[in-house]
């Protein structure tokens, strides 16, 4: 009897780990926490802060979607990611979804069988060299070596830059943000290249940021957003809409400051239907009424994220640019709710 | 009243399976084999439900695609618009380049630390002890990136070589050591022969295959001086001195060849961002080969001394008493005699080493793991693929490698007659 129980409780463990499993949302509630793939470290996007505590950029994401679900935005846990195993990561289910920096691309989202949920920065490439060298375009890069993250769009765009100008250069592949660092400072490199955002943002912990100099050519575009597997589409759709929620609600002027306010006392049928006072959204994505004002609440609209943690107020000092909203002029625009 | 002679009545029953001696271990064997077959077949099947579930079949097709990502360390040509396949050769060629140079050095240095770790010389002897007790106790990823570590931040960056008063000037204006590697002078030829491409798949030198047939000869003539000198030692018991007729038919016609296609060397030398010209061994490279070759050495010291210790005190006092000196009594008695015990240990760690030469991810050298299981894995997002190839071709390696040199030490084994 006891030998039975133990062969099947055996082969139960095992069926049940060999599973993918097809919803997701169940697997995190019953969990009790999100796992979000994020960087290994990128100063305004993910990096530890003093206390080890993620901060950043994308990590607002995670927060948000953690938010959505549980109420809480602590109940999250982080699994720092390099360019190379994040798909691998996701693809086996050992995160939820990952917010790190990530180019949409059309073989990422149809042949490696992820889903981008959206966009939460508009970024391209750009070089970055010491001013020393008196570089003033990437065209005048012939020969030079370049230190590029392994596995990333950006070692695709700067073959087919070099190849275009017909220019000749020599890669150093590199794993991390924090090696290609040590290396370019070093001098073991005349050129960094990654997304321009990341390139302010490494320049931005350096001793002298004023040494460097970023080149005025941005060679690619590169719409970085959240991903998620494949073939759960409610899954994709929550997180789709935390992220538009997050836009929606800069666009409403829904803050982190007047948002109880106006959950109690909002005129407004777009922000009741937003917060949940209003309607039944929450509940067509199997989350509570109030899963955009707990998401909102988290870190702060999409332009709050952005102010605290890449704007110009911050050391990275990055402008809005093509990441303002529709209504200033940027690319960023929130499909109704409704 | 029954007697115990009795046999047992009845034919065969199932309960013998578990009960009788007689069956029990084959019953155990069979039910074993059946429960790992379906292990195995569980987990295959489990992968293939799964990945054709998230709609990714197992397929290779993608080998053939463009790569569309340069590499900085080929030994062949390829460019970015090349398939993931010659890619994957390119990585494949720099792990056998690092896993060859590795292992020669790891023998040279590990033969002449085992032997000095028994020196009579008290300072030589505890200063190998330290050697080899730093290198094998600390895992070798870490030597290598401390390696890497050093090159980048100790050597000075070729722009330091510019100007008229520079902070770093060229070896013999020959040499140039960066911190992005290490810059010699090249073999160039004015009258160079030419290439002959080899299946499609790459272009042999024909001035090295040129190279390498004469120097082939000359060893063949060497020989031939040697039999010639054993005959005339056996017939008059005087050897006659040959040494400068070997380096003759060694060294005449190679010079000669090399005057003959016109041999010069190309020196490296500033221009733009970096040198440029001569040999460019990258510091990648340089940080995985010593610090591969410098951890396997300690090991192989460990075994070469192992097997000088096995060969009985008596051997070297007999060599002692027929008057040869200590260094002939290494060379001719003890080592060989010592090889019976070290070779087999020693094709284990020239496996490790091969197998270790994939840490090459933590320097950035575009070895296999590099190319196939990096940057291809990553573009194409075929994982499972990826991984079965470069585990069958590290298999295959590791293979080959015990293949050789096992067919080495039925040689150099105890012939027992």
């Amino acid at each position: 009897m006891t030998k039975t129980v133990f062969w099947g409780v055996l082969a139960a463990a095992g069926v049940a780990a060999g599973m993918v499993s097809a919803n997701t949302l169940d697997d995190v509630k019953a969990r009790g926490e999100l796992i979000c793939g994020t960087n290994t470290g990128l100063v305004g996007f993910a990096a530890p802060d003093a206390n080890g505590r993620y901060e950043g950029f994308d990590v607002a994401w995670c927060r948000a979607v953690a938010a959505a679900i549980f109420g809480d935005p602590e109940k999250i846990e982080f699994k720092p990611l390099t360019t190379t195993n994040r798909f691998t990561a996701l693809a086996a289910g050992e995160v939820d979804l990952v917010v790190r920096n990530t180019t949409w691309t059309f073989t990422r989202d149809v042949d490696l069988k992820l889903d981008f949920v959206g966009v939460n920065y508009y970024d391209g490439q750009g070089f970055m060299v010491p001013k020393e060298l008196g570089v003033t375009s990437a065209r005048e890069l012939d020969g030079a070596t370049v230190c590029i993250q392994k596995g990333t769009t950006t070692e695709l765009n700067l073959s087919d830059f070099f190849r275009a100008n017909n220019i000749s250069y020599e890669p150093v592949p590199i794993e991390t943000n924090a090696e290609a660092q040590q290396q370019y400072l070093a001098g073991a490199c005349d050129v960094y290249t990654t997304d321009a955002s990341g390139l302010a943002a490494t320049r931005a912990s350096f001793e002298a940021p004023g040494d460097h100099i970023i080149l005025p050519e941005i060679v690619s575009k590169e719409p970085l957003g959240p991903l998620v597997r494949h073939g759960d589409s409610d899954w994709a759709d929550l997180v789709r809409w935390v992220h538009n929620a997050l836009l929606a609600a800069e666009e409403l002027g829904v803050t982190s400051a007047n948002i109880e306010e106006l959950s109690a006392s909002t005129e407004n049928p777009e922000i009741a239907r937003l917060l949940g006072t209003e309607g039944n959204l929450g509940e067509m994505l199997g989350l509570s009424a109030d899963w955009a004002k707990n998401a909102i609440k988290a870190e702060g609209n999409y332009g709050e994220i952005f102010e605290k943690y890449i704007g110009e107020g911050t050391p990275i000092g990055l402008a809005r640019g093509l990441n303002a909203q529709w209504t200033e002029g940027g690319l960023q625009y929130a499909p109704p709710f409704r | 009243m029954a007697t115990v002679s009795e046999p047992p009545q009845g034919g065969f029953r199932l309960s013998q399976l578990i009960y009788d001696t007689r069956y029990r271990s084959m019953t155990i064997q069979i039910v074993t084999l059946i429960g790992v077959l379906s292990l195995i077949y569980w987990l295959g099947a489990n992968v293939a439900y799964n990945l054709a579930a998230l709609g990714k079949p197992i397929d290779f097709t993608f080998l053939w695609a463009p790569a569309n990502y340069d590499i900085n360390q080929m030994l062949i040509k390829y460019d970015s618009q090349d398939s993931h396949a010659r890619a994957a050769l390119v990585g494949l060629l720099n792990t056998l380049l690092v896993a060859v140079l590795g292992c020669v050095l790891a023998t040279v240095v590990g033969v002449i630390v085992g032997v000095l770790r028994l020196s009579s010389n008290w300072l030589v002897a505890r200063v190998m002890t330290v050697y080899v007790e730093a290198f094998r106790n600390v895992p070798v990823l870490l030597w290598i990136v401390l390696a890497m570590a050093i090159l980048i931040e100790a050597l000075p960056q070729p722009r330091d070589f510019r100007g008229d008063d520079p902070a770093a000037s060229m070896l013999f204006d020959a040499v140039a050591f960066t911190n992005r590697g290490i810059y010699l002078p090249e073999p160039l030829f004015t009258r160079s022969l030419g290439e002959v491409p080899f299946f499609g798949i790459f272009d042999i030198s024909l001035d090295l295959l040129a190279l390498l047939a004469v120097l082939a000869a000359g060893m063949l003539a060497v020989r031939a001086i040697g039999r010639r000198a054993e005959r005339i030692q056996n017939a008059t018991g005087d050897r006659p001195t040959t040494w400068y007729l070997s380096l003759g038919v060694i060294a005449l016609p190679v010079l000669v060849l090399l005057a003959l296609l016109g041999f010069h060397l190309g020196y490296p030398e500033l221009k733009g961002f970096n040198f440029a010209g001569g040999i460019y061994l990258r510091n990648s490279f340089i940080a995985l080969w010593l610090a591969l070759s410098l951890y396997t050495a300690a090991f192989i010291a460990e075994i070469v001394r192992g097997g000088i210790i096995a060969i009985s005190k008596g051997q070297s006092e007999a060599a002692a008493a027929l008057g040869l000196r200590p260094n002939r009594t290494m060379r001719l008695v003890i080592l060989p005699q010592a090889l019976r015990v070290i070779i087999p240990p020693l094709i284990s760690q020239y496996l490790n080493l091969t197998k270790n030469s994939s840490l090459a991810i933590g320097v950035g050298y575009m070895d296999l793991t590099g190319t196939l299981m990096g940057t291809s894995l990553n573009l194409s997002g075929r994982e499972l693929e990826c991984v079965m190839l470069t585990m069958l071709i590290y298999l295959a390696i590791s293979l080959v490698i015990s293949g050789v040199f096992n067919l080495y030490n039925q040689r150099v084994k105890l012939k027992e007659r």
